[in-house]
């Protein structure tokens, strides 16, 4: 049995381009991306609008389909509908969770779906420990979504995700609709499942300073490709390779003021 | 400093069916030629402070206030006719999301000689060629294009840029910008606001900037008002942020995650009940 | 029950924390049900409907005379002469009397419309909205061509194909009312199958049926529950239209629409022969309407709120 100095990724991604549209109006979204993603790690996938960073995440759910490349999870190529282990093991948290959560169903039944979905039996019990474990006591078991704020919504979606014990979860904006003393209560809340439940994370954002907080290591991405890996580090000094990065840092350390022109 | 705007004891409130709503509860501040910063999260009241400004609150929601004086004129006992001459002319707008505030239908052009032609009674021709200078003045490099062209094929930066252009040609004092940048990527943000800023140096304006994103703000703005539950929990200089002594400001300060000074975990804003009760700040100067 | 039983009851359905799934459920049900009281309109058309069931449960005890005995000696009386309440028809029937056991039938196509029209609209809608493609350009196709014939000429046509009587009747009205539903289903799955919430549960391996009956069924529902009362006094005239056309309920059968048709011919003589079975059905669909819409606000939790 041949042996490797690094253990083998959990998710690895090869060549992967997704395109968007039909055959008149085709769009390519992602171009050649590649990416190991190694068990507990958290990488980020950083970029602006349109960048293609969220496009990635629904291909490897096969959200989107119309894609060429490989993607391998523990090893195992992924291709066509996925079967229940992948969604047992991979889930995800959407950007807003006004519109994540179905408006006419209760707590109880958007967390209780996914165990019934996998056969699973203690329903009752792990509905309650799980929503322990987001923050939320069992008062909010029965409540429907708009009787909870965002932060609270947010919640729930972590814990739907997490309630078939997932192991990767793609985390796609999860705080960008939610205000800055709730957002820091949801990344807290991510890092410490992160830590108890040695969970990688795949996080998605337009915000280098979430990002940089949240992830070892950042994919910079622009019009569809990866244009640079960053370490933490980097993102720390402020070093960057390409211009579009450094632009980013720049932007994301708010308005510096420049003479008019002419004045 | 010249005041264009003073308002005293603002309230705005919202009768439901079971209870009242205090939305704004008596905030009084004033506006110079200055770049004003209204900051808070969701609910903090500061998005309806603007609007009330500009009678812009619909029932059930109801505006009180001592005075709300613009050069002169109380805004809030101006009959509706009147305050339709102001809005747009003397003080405008610009909303989050261009998608939503333009008129999917009419082509940019369109749009823009209509909100000229409102208030100055010119020609098609004339509006037309001020249109053109106005989308250039925003730095807009094709103009004649982006006249000619409908909303739905503009970038987002763009469409912020004509809803600029539409809002500033008629030569308003007061600009009120509700988020102007928040569905924006960062790097076109930073260009939005470069243009807002020159524009508001240039003509004079006082500015209105209305956001939650403490950095954003403390660096675009000169003075900074930040609301909590409807009130001013402080006022400060913009560039004295960094040393706002209320819980709240630097609870908030402290939960934003900073890319220079990692930290293991963010520190949580434990709101206090206090708060909602003490008296709203006054920031008229 | 005593008092403090019903006492804890009340308070074990007001409770913010409910410990069980059942509990959860009651309570909803409970605070439905406390919704649909405060609404006075709702509670009207509540009393109306079980006014009709009620009827048509009992009509042989409540009938003052029978429905079907002729006596041409007293023909067309005016409401209130010689005993006939609500007037006596052309062949000196009670009209109330028949209007009481024409309640059993108005009730019968009624259920049985509102039990497959929509039902039927709502797969056909919800299935062609949410799969899409090759499905979806079929099944409107379907559609389009139940919604390009005149409705009462296809009713006609099934009539003919199936035979006279009322249930063929029913049926032919539930084939042609159907395509209005599946077109409004399908916009409403149209609206919501892009969501998040919907790319949420199929990422929990759900497969399309549990999504489009578990998931998309619940959105539609209000929209069609409104459509459908708003349709009733159309369903009960046209199934009279077949009975006056000969096709549905045949005479001497007690059925309102048949009643109306009946009597047209005297309208300008005899008012009353037309105008109560008339005014019976006016007053059910307008019960129908006002309990349709407090169900519609029931049914959404958020509307119900604000």
């Amino acid at each position: 049995m041949p042996l490797s100095d690094t253990p083998a990724p959990m998710l690895s991604v090869q060549d992967l381009s997704v395109w968007f549209g039909d055959t008149h109006n085709r769009f390519q979204a992602v171009d050649t991306v590649s990416f190991t993603l190694a068990a507990g790690e958290s990488l980020g996938l950083v970029g602006e609008s349109g960048s293609g960073k969220s496009t990635i995440l629904k291909a490897i759910t096969h959200l989107a389909t119309d894609i060429s490349g490989h993607i391998h999870l523990d090893g195992t190529p992924l291709t066509g509908p996925r079967d229940k282990s992948f969604y047992s093991t991979v889930q995800m948290v959407f950007q807003d969770p006004y519109a994540s959560l179905h408006p006419r169903h209760t707590v109880d039944r958007c967390l209780s779906e996914p165990l019934r979905l996998q056969g699973a039996t203690d329903i009752d019990n792990r509905v309650r420990q799980v929503l322990e474990e987001v923050g939320l006591g069992a008062k909010f078991r029965f409540r429907y979504p708009h009787q909870l704020s965002g932060g609270q919504r947010q919640r729930v979606a972590i814990a739907r995700a997490l309630v078939q014990n997932a192991r990767l979860l793609l985390l796609d904006e999860p705080t960008s609709a939610l205000d800055v003393s709730v957002q820091a209560e949801i990344l807290n809340l991510l890092s410490d499942l992160r830590k108890d439940r040695g969970l990688t994370f795949l996080f998605v954002s337009h915000d280098l300073a979430v990002i940089s907080h949240m992830c070892d290591r950042i994919l910079v991405m622009h019009q569809g490709k990866i244009t640079e890996v960053l370490q933490d580090k980097q993102l720390q000094s402020g070093t960057a390779e390409t211009p579009y990065t450094q632009g980013l840092i720049e932007a994301s350390r708010g308005f510096t003021r420049k003479e008019m022109a002419g004045a | 400093m010249k005041r264009f705007l003073t308002v005293e004891d603002l309230w705005v409130r919202f009768k439901t069916r079971y209870d009242m709503v205090e939305a704004v509860r008596g905030v009084s501040f004033s506006l110079g030629r200055e770049r004003l910063g209204i900051v808070g999260e969701s609910g903090s009241g500061k998005s309806m402070t603007g609007r009330a400004l500009l009678g812009l609150v619909r029932p059930p929601g109801d505006v009180s206030a001592t005075r709300i004086d613009f050069l002169g004129q109380d805004l809030h006992r101006l009959p509706e006719k009147k305050m339709r001459h102001i809005r747009g002319k003397e003080i405008s707008m610009v909303m989050q999301d261009p998608k939503y505030s333009l008129n999917p239908v009419l082509t940019v052009g369109e749009q823009i000689t209509e909100a000229y032609r409102l208030h100055n009674r010119v020609s098609q021709k004339i509006a037309r060629a001020k249109a053109l200078e106005m989308l250039e003045e925003v730095q807009i490099r094709d103009p004649e294009r982006v006249y000619k062209a409908y909303p739905s094929e503009l970038s987002g930066g763009m469409g912020q840029r004509v809803m600029i252009a539409m809002m500033l040609i008629p030569d308003p004092k007061v600009l009120i910008a509700d988020e102007p940048t928040s569905a924006l990527d960062v790097t076109v943000q930073l260009k939005i606001l470069q243009l807002l800023d020159q524009l508001v140096e240039k003509r004079g304006m006082g500015l209105i900037f209305i956001s939650h994103d403490l950095p954003l703000v403390s660096s675009f703005c000169d003075r900074i008002l930040i609301m909590y539950g409807g009130r001013i929990v402080e006022t400060c200089r913009a560039d004295q942020l960094d040393q706002a002594t209320h819980p709240y400001t630097r609870g908030l300060l402290q939960s934003l995650p900073d890319i220079r000074h990692p930290r293991e975990r963010l520190s949580v804003l434990t709101r206090d009940e206090s708060w909602k009760q003490e008296e709203s700040v006054n920031a008229i100067i | 029950m005593t008092q403090s039983s019903t006492r804890s009851l009340t308070r074990w359905l007001r409770t913010d924390e409910p410990a069980s799934r059942l509990q959860a459920r009651c309570i909803q049900v409970y605070n439905g049900w406390q919704d649909l009281r405060s609404n006075k309109l709702a509670m009207i058309g509540l009393i109306i409907i079980l006014g009709l069931v009620v009827t048509a449960l009992f009509a042989p005890f409540l009938a003052p005379q029978d429905p079907y005995a002729q006596d041409l000696s007293r023909r067309l009386l005016a409401p209130g002469q010689d005993g006939f309440l609500l007037g006596s028809d052309e062949l000196g029937r009670d009209i109330l009397s028949r209007i009481i056991h024409g309640a059993g039938t108005t009730l019968y196509i009624v259920l049985l419309v509102t039990l497959t029209a929509p039902v039927a609209g709502l797969i056909v809608g919800t299935v062609s909205g949410y799969l899409g493609g090759w499905t979806d350009a079929a099944l409107m196709r379907i559609t389009d061509i139940f919604l390009a014939f005149p409705k009462l000429i296809l009713a006609l046509a099934f009539v003919a194909a199936l035979g006279a009587g009322i249930e063929n009747a029913v049926l032919a009205i539930a084939l042609t009312s159907w395509p209005p539903y599946a077109r409004l289903a399908r916009a409403e799955t149209l609206t919501v199958r892009n969501m998040d919430y919907i790319a949420a549960i199929r990422l929990q391996g759900a497969g399309p049926i549990r999504i489009i009956v578990g998931h998309i069924w619940p959105l539609c529902v209000s929209s069609l529950i409104v459509r459908v009362t708003l349709d009733m006094a159309g369903i009960i005239l046209t199934a009279a239209g077949l009975g006056f056309l000969g096709l549905g309920a045949q005479p001497p059968m007690a059925e309102w629409g048949a009643m109306i048709s009946s009597g047209r011919k005297y309208i300008l003589d005899y008012w009353w022969v037309a105008t109560m079975p008339g005014l019976a059905i006016f007053i059910v669909s307008l019960g129908f309407n006002l309990l349709g819409d407090g169900l519609r606000d029931v049914l959404d939790p958020k509307k119900a709120q604000s």
